[in-house]
């Protein structure tokens, strides 16, 4: 049960870091329906530079400020160079050269950095661990990344929907050609979006460093997944993303102890051992299959 | 004219390649091209002509290379049995996956494709009879009718009698009344379903179709290597599949041959000059989006 509870846990903590990727990929896409592979990028550039910045100030705050800046203009400047000439063009253009970007930012981050892992520090003040309930302590620094994750999801919830570039952004969702007709500087907004975007990924990048190894490549795999929120949530609804986040990090969590000890009890030691990890792994693509069987526009989506 | 000829010319070289002087690798080299040009061209049937953009093609060719493991360690080496097993098995995976894909559209089709794909990909991982994550190696290359077709060089000029059989094939499928209605339906779908055509059974046969001859790529890619791994369904391979279709230019055939050539080329021949041909490849891929609009077959297309 203890167990259990740590692993739902853990999911909540991945599902925030997922939101926090997610938010800027599905806005992005919301907004000027542009497909950005090279967002799980970000994600690695923030983590890389939260670890260069960290050393460089000597401390990880410093680091997690500046690096999170870093990456928003980093990602500003992709914008400028290339994604803006891409507005408009097909969603396969869209993806080929955002898959070009992938490859040439991983393999110039292994020139940079090179390919062994690195570490960061997670800072002092939030390295111990707590009792959760009797017998049981969690690490402080899950539950801050936890609370951040909340925080920016409180954050962007307001502003979206209380302010008014946050109307600006919605109605540009909606119908974009109609914003930019009333005299609405569309490519600044979007300018805005995309920044936003990219720091929340490098502030996410920063935030997971000290829970995994940062690696060139690392973004990949939580890009991904973080798709695979935009889509089960449906593209362009930040709730969808926020609800989706949850459930794929406590899905997948949760998956790979439960099907595993499920596994255990059907089959043999060896054949349970064999088949958990990988049914596991497949969870939450199935889980988005199923959605979007029922659902083709995802959760909270528009129907098409 | 030129265009006319241009695919033969391809052939020819491809055909002249092992009787020139320039060595063991380039062979090789140009023995992966035609493998992935086959798959490149399924790919193109469904992408280029279907206008429906999968991002999970690497899964087929998976399927196809995993049909030759699972019955080489079954101790079965004979093409006759292994092809239509890792056809059917491929096609069987295309109707299953492909009528519920079929239901979503645009961005939402890219990620249910890279999702059933992943799914192959993490199946693959926990086969651990043959060889899990790690992979397993062939004992021996499949034969035909018991002759060693397969066996060293032989496999070179059965890929190319695989690489014009497909292209020949796929050329009737676009031209013949089924294509034009798969590149109707990827036109204007509802002018399609008005005139009474089933506008999504024409896109699964499409994917089924595809499926198929991928799954054919997959066996010869595995008797190339003589080994197989999940790697062979990781969602860059399928990424890097794409880039062959749209860089030769959609909806041409020969366009998808030549798109393999260049993503092949830089991956080992680039590969073995430095170690960091991914940021060259990059930057090219990005540049030849925004300068190359037709890509490199040059189809205009309205």
């Amino acid at each position: 049960m203890t167990l259990l509870l740590v692993q739902a846990l853990n999911g909540i903590q991945l599902g925030m870091l997922l939101f926090l990727i997610a938010a800027g990929l599905t806005l992005v896409f919301g907004v000027m329906n542009f497909v950005n592979l090279a967002h799980g990028v970000q994600y690695m550039i923030g983590a890389y530079l939260g670890v260069s910045l960290a050393a460089l100030t000597g401390s990880f705050w410093g680091g997690l400020v500046l690096a999170s800046v870093a990456a928003g203009l980093f990602g500003l400047v992709l914008e400028w160079l290339i994604f803006r000439h891409l507005y408009g063009r097909s969603d396969l253009d869209q993806v080929l050269a955002t898959f070009g970007v992938i490859l040439a930012l991983n393999e110039a981050t292994r020139i940079i950095w090179g390919s062994n892992p690195l570490e960061l520090a997670m800072p002092d003040a939030l390295s111990g661990s707590f009792l959760l309930v009797p017998g049981l302590r969690y690490p402080v620094y899950r539950i801050a990344v936890m609370a951040a994750g909340l925080l920016v999801a409180a954050g962007l919830a307001v502003v979206v929907n209380r302010t008014r570039v946050g109307m600006l952004i919605r109605a540009g969702a909606t119908n974009g050609a109609m914003v930019s007709a009333l005299g609405v500087d569309i490519g600044r907004l979007f300018r805005l979006v995309f920044g936003v975007g990219a720091m929340l990924a490098g502030f996410a990048g920063v935030l997971a460093a000290p829970l995994v190894s940062v690696e060139p490549g690392m973004g990949d795999n939580l890009l991904i997944l973080a798709f695979v929120v935009i889509v089960i949530g449906g593209v362009g609804s930040i709730r969808g993303a926020f609800v989706a986040a949850v459930i794929v990090g406590l899905v997948d969590t949760l998956g790979r102890s439960l099907i595993t000890d499920g596994a255990h009890a059907a089959f043999s030691a060896g054949t349970s051992a064999r088949i958990g990890p990988a049914v596991a792994s497949m969870l939450i693509y199935l889980v988005m299959a199923v959605v979007l069987a029922i659902r083709p526009a995802g959760l909270f989506g528009k129907p098409v | 004219m030129i265009r006319r000829l241009l695919p033969w010319l391809i052939f020819a070289v491809f055909a002249a390649i092992p009787f020139l002087p320039v060595g063991g690798f380039v062979t090789l080299v140009a023995g992966r091209i035609m493998i992935f040009a086959i798959a490149a061209m399924s790919l193109d049937l469904i992408l280029g002509v279907g206008g429906l953009p999968s991002f999970g093609h690497a899964a087929p060719i998976a399927i196809g290379a995993y049909a030759v493991a699972m019955l080489d360690a079954a101790g079965l080496n004979h093409l006759e049995y292994v092809l239509p097993a890792a056809m059917g098995a491929a096609c069987l995976f295309a109707v299953i996956t492909g009528s519920v894909a079929l239901r979503a559209r645009g961005i939402n089709f890219i990620m249910i494709t890279l999702a059933f794909a992943q799914m192959v990909f993490f199946a693959a991982g926990s086969l651990s009879d043959y060889g899990g994550d790690d992979g397993y190696s062939l004992t021996v290359r499949t034969d035909i009718a018991g002759q060693n077709l397969l066996k060293g060089g032989n496999l070179y000029f059965a890929s190319l009698i695989a690489l014009i059989g497909v292209w020949l094939l796929l050329r009737m499928i676009v031209a013949s009344r089924f294509g034009r209605a798969l590149s109707a339906v990827r036109q204007n779908r509802v002018r399609v379903q008005a005139m009474g055509i089933n506008a999504t059974a024409i896109e699964l046969t499409a994917l089924v179709i595809g499926a198929g001859i991928a799954a054919l790529a997959g066996v010869l890619l595995a008797n190339e290597a003589e080994f197989v791994s999940p790697a062979y369904a990781a969602w860059g391979r399928s990424g890097s599949l794409m880039v062959m279709v749209i860089l030769g230019g959609l909806g041409s055939l020969h366009g998808a041959i030549l798109g393999a050539a260049v993503v092949v080329l830089f991956e080992e021949g680039m590969g073995r000059y430095t170690q960091h041909w991914p940021l060259i490849f990059g930057v090219l891929l990005v540049l030849a989006v925004l300068f190359l609009r037709n890509g490199l077959a040059g189809v205009r297309r309205g």
